[in-house]
């Protein structure tokens, strides 16, 4: 017998085929089977009512830690990929800094089947570039790749070496993946806690200047300019680093870049105002209102290709010390659908349709993953969105085993509302909390 | 409302005062300092300066004392009152000292500032003179010379105004909740 | 001291004090800073006593707790604390349990549970008094955490300029040496700049980044136009330890072109003061014959920095809290 759901009357947004209307959406087996303007329920079907809702393809967050294997304590795949359920993502790509780290097609393998074991959605593990992290030997890409990395990065600290950085884009080639850097002169960020400005001078605390993120991405432009392999700039947090990949773009060079959520949402003002809150710490630090309004520019004109939440989980007790002995890092995967429509698109700065690219085609297209798309014959892999839904985060109730947010409390205008992988409804929100609005 | 002196009963008083101070204290006086408690009775302690000087032509040096840190009510009140400096320009040690306050009432004050004298030496006698003696004691604190004796409720309070201070001389007596009218002293 | 004046009525009402802890400068007003200085006016007189004790804190519990190596503010606040009748119990980093490795959490949640009424607290990270508000009910005085503030210094320094100058508005105040990471810098910035006075900071480039330009200060690299009729000379302590090497190349390099000389002093105003937090460098940041000099008043702020403590303990402690 055939496990049959309907989704009925909901605005599908598909940027891929460049579709946004209301539709009704057939799905049969986990696969879409039809997609059209009005469908009559076949037996035996579940009928979900989407009347008000967005219909959007599997949304993908392709930048999370999700701690496991090694740091099971701060968060697992399972728990991890039920807070990505919780925010709206089919989908997350997971950095390699584990312990083990993600160097050999064995850790690879294994997180891939634990995800078949216990995750709630889809899980890609991001390889490391170089061997433990080091930044000195490169890992076997090919192998990686084979064994289902969908890209390469060291995540969590920078490739030092220029040299080192060259050799892997150029190795890279073989594998059709992409190298993720995060871009930062540790030379010049040594020992800093926030951003080096104004706030960083009132509270004294050490800095991390602007200009260590544009200076590496500089070098990573030009490198992939060399090597003609592609490079992604993760976490761009500065007006110089989104005008860098902009310049890079104009190029044509294979620059493509992502910004989180807190760096469209925060400036390192908010550490003054909550003076020394240590989940307002993580690496990119807060930067400018000025840098704020330049990422928000890069995702709506094309510079920034996704949004991605740097979902960082940390103990408490990482957190709950002196700022300057504070870990990097704030969990994201459950806030950042929200922050997006409350922010962006419901202040005008985004259109829905640009929001959907950033968490879709963006970030697939930056993993060479097949492109999400609501279409007959593609896994069932959805995102509803109830863009007006008012609600507030309360991070005692997260699905992530770590609280470090700094949007605990925080009440947002629109929500993902259900999750579907493969057809199967994997999150559903509770009813809207304060009934503004019902929904059948 | 109540008024309870005029401005020239204030000055019959003090004058008063200061005679029967010359008298009493006659063999204390040569010796004597003059301490004035913050707020009033500074001012209050230079006019009976000023007076005894014309009655026994001696001037008596003059301090004052702000008892705040040794009172017994800190803990129970709101914020820290603010304090202002205690100031003693000589030593009390084996000398007289004449202790003036506008209002005795409690006697809490006058407990505090004994304690606080004491911790400047060992004064030979310590005399009590007080404008108004309102009752209701809760030591046994009595004053030396009072210039009157004012029965009063115990939810009354006792304003003591003077020209140094407020603008203008009276004494005039109040419910808790009534607002002082300045110009029915005029 | 100086005793025979007539007493004063002083009938000007300074404000009420409504802060439950004293973290940092930055975010009082005027009149609360003015507040502090005039209870601490009043404070000065019980140390010229014979019994220089009140019992206005009597009962209370003061923690000092030290992170950092500071044995003249420790020292200062325990007197303070003691001549207000507070007990005091000291906890320093050789002899708690810190580096047995306990978290700082761990540390302020033992002396949480031992009911102090105040924590002063010294702490190399700057935040640290902040993150104990969290944490605990006792009120919090930041004794200097980081590079952030040090708040009693600032109002030390203060009472001692308004002792000695009779004002705090119109003056020029010079703040020289290590800009970047002064604690002591900081809350005299935030201070003076509130009081009306004009504040100029001066060091090597290295340790005054261009930010600097975005407070409310004039800011120079040339010793001599910092000096330039000055009012107030505020000299800071180098740390030697730290910076050596990358942020000025030498010594001799830094005392040539930032050292307070006699020389350089002909800049300044007729009888400027010279102030300087302590402990100093002698030969480095400021000369012997400068530091000894005439002009200084370092001792008198030894001396004020009790008054100011007592004054921001009492403010504190004294009347009903929680």
């Amino acid at each position: 017998m055939a496990n049959r759901l309907l989704i009925r009357g909901g605005r599908v947004i598909d940027p891929a085929q460049d579709l946004d209307d209301v539709r009704d959406v057939l799905i049969e087996d986990g696969v879409i089977r039809e997609v059209a303007p009005r469908l009559p329920t076949p037996p035996e079907t579940t009928v979900l009512e989407a009347r008000g809702l967005i219909v959007a393809p599997g949304f993908i967050d392709m930048h999370v830690h999700l701690r496991e294997p090694g740091e099971e304590d701060k968060e697992t795949i399972e728990t991890g990929t039920r807070a990505a359920a919780a925010g709206g993502f089919t989908a997350v790509a997971c950095m390699a800094n584990t312990n083990p780290v993600n160097d050999t097609a064995a850790v690879t393998q294994w997180i891939l089947e634990r995800a078949r074991a216990v995750g709630v959605v889809r899980v890609y593990p991001v390889a490391a570039v170089t061997r433990g992290l080091q930044g000195q030997e490169l890992t076997e890409m090919g192998e990686l790749a084979d064994a289902g990395a969908v890209a390469f990065s060291d995540d969590g600290r920078p490739i030092r070496s220029a040299q080192v950085l060259r050799c892997a884009l150029e190795y890279s080639r073989i594998t059709d993946r992409v190298v993720i850097d995060h871009c930062e002169d540790p030379d010049l960020t040594q020992g800093g806690a926030m951003n080096e400005g104004y706030y960083s001078s009132l509270l004294g605390l050490p800095g991390m200047p602007p200009e260590a993120e544009a200076i590496i991405v500089a070098r990573d432009i030009f490198l992939a300019r060399r090597t003609e392999a592609p490079v992604h700039i993760a976490h761009v947090s500065t007006r110089a680093a989104v005008e860098l990949v902009r310049w890079a773009k104009q190029k044509g060079l294979p620059v493509t870049a992502e910004a989180t959520p807190h760096h469209f949402t925060l400036s390192d003002r908010a550490v003054y105002e909550r003076p020394y809150d240590t989940n307002l710490k993580m690496n990119p630090p807060l930067r400018t209102e000025d840098d704020v309004a330049a990422v928000v520019e890069g995702l709506a004109d094309g510079t920034i290709d996704a949004i991605a939440s740097d979902h960082a989980p940390h103990r408490l007790d990482d957190k709950r010390v002196e700022f300057d002995l504070a870990a990097f890092g704030v969990i994201g995967l459950e806030t950042a659908v929200a922050l997006a429509l409350d922010r962006l698109v419901h202040t005008g700065r985004l259109s829905l349709r640009r929001m959907v690219e950033l968490f879709t085609v963006g970030p697939a297209r930056v993993l060479r993953l097949p492109t999400p798309t609501v279409a007959p014959g593609r896994p069932a892999d959805l995102t509803l969105i109830d863009p007006d839904q008012t609600w507030t985060y309360r991070v005692e109730a997260s699905f992530s085993r770590s609280r470090n947010s700094p949007f605990d409390g925080w009440t947002f205008r629109g929500r993902a509302v259900q999750t579907i992988v493969g057809g199967r409804v994997v999150f559903e929100a509770p009813a809207q909390q304060e009934g503004r609005r019902g929904r059948k | 409302m109540r008024i309870v002196m005029t401005p020239e009963d204030m000055s019959r008083t003090l004058s008063r005062m200061a005679h029967e101070i010359a008298e009493k204290f006659n063999r204390e006086i040569a010796q004597a300092v003059m301490v004035g408690i913050r707020t009033r009775g500074l001012p209050l302690a230079q006019r009976l300066q000023a007076l005894l000087r014309d009655v026994t032509g001696v001037t008596l040096p003059l301090g004052v004392l702000d008892i705040t840190l040794y009172r017994d009510d800190l803990t129970q009140i709101g914020p820290a009152p603010l304090v202002r400096k205690t100031e003693l320009p000589f030593r009390v040690t084996d000398r007289p000292v004449f202790l003036i306050d506008d209002v005795l009432f409690t006697g809490r004050t006058i407990r505090a500032a004994l304690d606080e004298l004491v911790d400047y030496g060992r004064p030979r006698t310590v005399r009590l003179f007080v404008l108004i003696d309102r009752d209701h004691r809760e030591l046994p604190i009595q004053a030396d010379v009072v210039g009157q004796f004012v029965a009063t409720e115990l939810d009354e309070i006792v304003h003591v105004l003077l020209r140094e201070t407020d603008g203008r001389d009276g004494v005039v007596v109040t419910r808790r909740t009534e607002p002082l009218d300045l110009e029915a002293l005029v | 001291m100086t005793g025979r004046t007539e007493p004063t009525l002083d009938m000007t009402s300074p404000g009420q004090w409504h802060r439950r802890h004293l973290l940092a400068i930055e975010p009082l007003s005027r009149e609360e800073i003015l507040t502090v200085l005039d209870v601490a006016a009043a404070m000065k007189e019980i140390s010229q006593r014979d019994v220089k004790k009140v019992p206005a804190l009597r009962g209370k519990t003061v923690v000092l707790l030290f992170f950092e190596p500071s044995t003249r503010t420790r020292t200062s606040f325990e007197i303070a604390a003691k001549r207000l009748s507070a007990d005091t119990v000291s906890f320093s980093v050789s002899t708690s349990s810190v580096s047995k490795g306990e978290t700082f959490l761990d540390t302020v949640l033992n002396i949480q549970a031992m009911a102090p009424d105040a924590i002063v607290v010294r702490h190399r990270s700057a935040g640290a008094p902040y993150f104990i508000t969290n944490y605990i009910d006792a009120c919090v005085i930041n004794a200097g955490d980081g590079s952030h503030e040090h708040p009693t210094q600032a109002l030390l320094d203060a009472m001692t300029v308004r002792e000695r100058l009779g004002r705090l508005d119109g003056l020029k105040v010079a703040i020289v040496g290590d800009i970047l990471h002064s604690r002591v810098a900081r809350s005299n910035v935030f201070l003076w700049h509130k009081m009306g006075s004009e504040v100029w900071v001066c060091g090597p480039p290295t340790l005054l980044p261009p930010v600097f330009r975005q407070w409310p200060v004039r800011v120079t690299y040339r010793l001599e136009e910092a000096l330039e009729g000055a009012d107030v000379i505020m000299v800071l302590r180098l740390q030697l330890e730290r910076h050596i090497s990358l942020r000025f190349p030498s010594i001799r390099e830094y005392f040539q072109r930032y050292g307070l000389t006699r020389e350089r002093l002909k800049y300044a105003k007729e009888g400027v003061l010279i102030m300087h937090p302590g402990p100093m460098n002698r030969g480095i940041e400021i000369e012997s014959e400068v530091a000894d000099g005439p002009y200084s008043v370092i001792l008198y702020q030894v001396a004020n920095g009790i008054a100011v403590r007592m004054a921001v303990l009492y403010l504190l402690l004294g009347g009903a809290t929680g």
